[in-house]
């Protein structure tokens, strides 16, 4: 990776810091203490259920806000300030802020993770005051968030690269929702003829399929999750990543700044 | 004091005063409401819905609906109600969001199955949560077990208990005691010994402390009839012997040769009334017995459970 890359990365994850996205884990750690605690007082043998849906839950849906508000802003913001003409009159490619600020957002992403998830293994040792091994789950459960949140990153990135920040939200969000619906979208597809069915199943690819990267229930319930399914979820959102990546590198790279 | 301070002081009594009045009011509020629009709404009836909805949370919304089932019928079952009309719906919509959530076939089975005020009274809908877990998790022998629990105490299906029974016990690394009761079931239905194993083996295998709790008291409840159906019996021979109802249990337990006037699970001696009805002394504290209880006894509040799981 360039140093360039790297210098624009580090910026943009200073100045996350700087605009107290952290600290949305103050929330996160009172919603998982609470819930750690209550829970058992409310209801009937869910405890650990609680604190493992809740936690990987919160981790994923928190993630997806920042994701969906900073990335949106990544590229209008720097043109607003005007400081996009700073960088760029350095020797700075377009492609290159725009995988910089990627990789910024989503170091901001993985560090947060972090945190929540040794909050989630607290609230877990608290409820349950031991590990066991299938707890180890929880890691790939946490991994795939991960690979959920570049995806959301470079999609925010891509619509940050030609639209408004209310515009892109508005994108974002709406992709994150439907590519909830994925396997419904396949489903449909299935069910129609011709053109329909043509555009349906191309819209059903086209869609990231954020349900398979969802596998919280199964790991709630301790459920084993194979290595090919690892394997693939990851290259899936490698590659998902590096289109949406790759087109917002296009527009960006074809944007009249002036 | 400074303008800044003054407008402090002002702001935080008037955000203070606010609160307050906002709580207040929200707690009139709930008292004038019609209780129905508080408890018994279901804004979403159709499990499908709600998993669509989930946007694939379905785990954590199977977690918020298994909890406000158990508050429905907690709370329900606290004031004695008698209609349990969304238990039903909650637990569907419960298990159609997690199929794997096993605590809620375990305990939905008890408290859809047995009669009002101890359950809704819908053992048919139990029968079919239990057939939806079983499809799901085949492989859970406890499934099978509470599903035969259900056709043999509430609806006195025997074939069908011992069927279930005998189902459960060749899933693999089911319980030995499965085998036992899908044979005691077939040969001696309807007995106490037979109930007094089907609520043992509840007790003995369940880690749940509830449902430990409540087989407890259904083992007491069990000894309670057992001991009022052997002392009625003394009195109708005591009758047929003497041509009279015996002036006193005392006589009853001289006459029957019994060492002392017997008593309940709680050491309480059971009494007689002048007409000869065996009575236990403290009803209330049996929420389960079917036997000694006096003529039109209403309990007097929510079930007391005593024993500890």
């Amino acid at each position: 990776m360039s140093a360039r890359i790297v210098h624009i990365a580090r910026n943009t994850f200073r100045e996350a810091v700087r605009d107290r996205v952290l600290y949305n884990l103050i929330a996160f750690a009172l919603l998982l203490s609470g819930a750690a605690i209550f829970v058992s007082q409310i209801s009937i043998e869910i405890e650990r259920l609680v604190v493992v849906n809740l936690g990987l839950t919160a981790v994923s849906l928190f993630g997806v806000v920042i994701a969906i508000f900073i990335g949106i802003g990544l590229v209008s913001k720097e043109i607003d300030k005007r400081t996009l003409y700073t960088v760029l009159s350095r020797p700075v490619r377009r492609w290159e802020f725009i995988i910089g600020k990627f990789f910024g957002l989503a170091g901001t992403l993985v560090v947060n993770t972090f945190f929540m998830a040794i909050g989630v293994f607290g609230a877990l040792l608290y409820v349950a005051h031991k590990f066991s091994k299938p707890d180890a789950l929880i890691l790939v459960a946490l991994y795939f968030i991960i690979l959920e949140f570049l995806i959301i990153c470079s999609l925010a990135l891509l619509f940050s690269s030609f639209s408004s920040p209310l515009l892109s939200a508005m994108f974002a969000f709406s992709l994150f929702v439907i590519g909830s619906f994925a396997d419904d979208l396949r489903g449909f597809a299935r069910l129609t003829h011709g053109f329909t069915r043509w555009f349906a199943t191309g819209a059903a690819y086209l869609v990231p399929n954020f349900s398979t990267l969802n596998v919280i229930s199964p790991v709630a319930h301790q459920q084993p999750l194979g290595a090919q399914l690892i394997l693939q979820n990851s290259l899936y959102a490698l590659f998902y990543t590096a289109m949406a990546l790759s087109g917002a590198v296009l527009i960006f790279e074809r944007r009249n700044l002036k | 004091m400074t303008a800044r301070g003054c407008t402090t002081v002002i702001a935080s009594a008037s955000l203070a005063l606010s609160m307050t009045a906002c709580v207040l009011l929200l707690r009139h509020l709930d008292q004038i409401r019609p209780k129905a629009t508080i408890e018994d709404v279901l804004y979403i009836d159709s499990p499908k819905m709600v998993k669509r909805a989930s946007l694939g949370f379905d785990g954590l919304m199977a977690c918020i609906y298994w909890t406000r089932t158990v508050q429905y019928f907690g709370h329900r079952h606290y004031s004695r109600e008698r209609t349990y009309n969304e238990l039903a719906p909650l637990l569907e919509i419960t298990t159609a969001l997690d199929p794997h959530l096993l605590p809620a076939y375990e305990f939905g089975a008890s408290f859809l199955a047995p009669p009002p005020p101890n359950g809704a009274g819908q053992p048919d809908r139990a029968i079919q949560l239990m057939q939806y877990g079983i499809a799901h998790n085949p492989d859970n022998w406890h499934l099978y077990y509470d599903l035969g629990f259900v056709y043999y105490t509430e609806l006195r299906d025997y074939t069908k208990a011992s069927e279930t029974f005998d189902r459960g016990s060749r899933v693999p690394n089911a319980h030995p005691f499965m085998k036992i009761m899908a044979a005691q079931t077939a040969e001696h239905a309807g007995d106490y010994m037979t109930a007094r194993m089907l609520w043992s083996a509840t007790f003995d295998s369940s880690r749940q402390t509830e449902i430990r709790q409540n087989a407890m008291e259904h083992l007491r409840a069990i000894q309670v009839d057992e001991d009022v159906s052997h002392l009625q019996s003394a009195v109708t021979r005591f009758g047929e012997r003497t041509g009279r109802l015996p002036s006193s249990i005392s006589e009853l337990c001289a006459a029957e040769h019994l060492p002392s006037i017997p008593v309940d699970p709680d050491g309480d001696p059971y009494t007689m009334t002048p007409q000869g009805r065996i009575l236990v002394k403290n009803p209330d504290d049996f929420p389960f017995i079917s036997k000694g209880l006096p003529p039109g006894y209403k309990p007097s509040g929510p079930p007391k459970f005593h024993s500890k799981g």
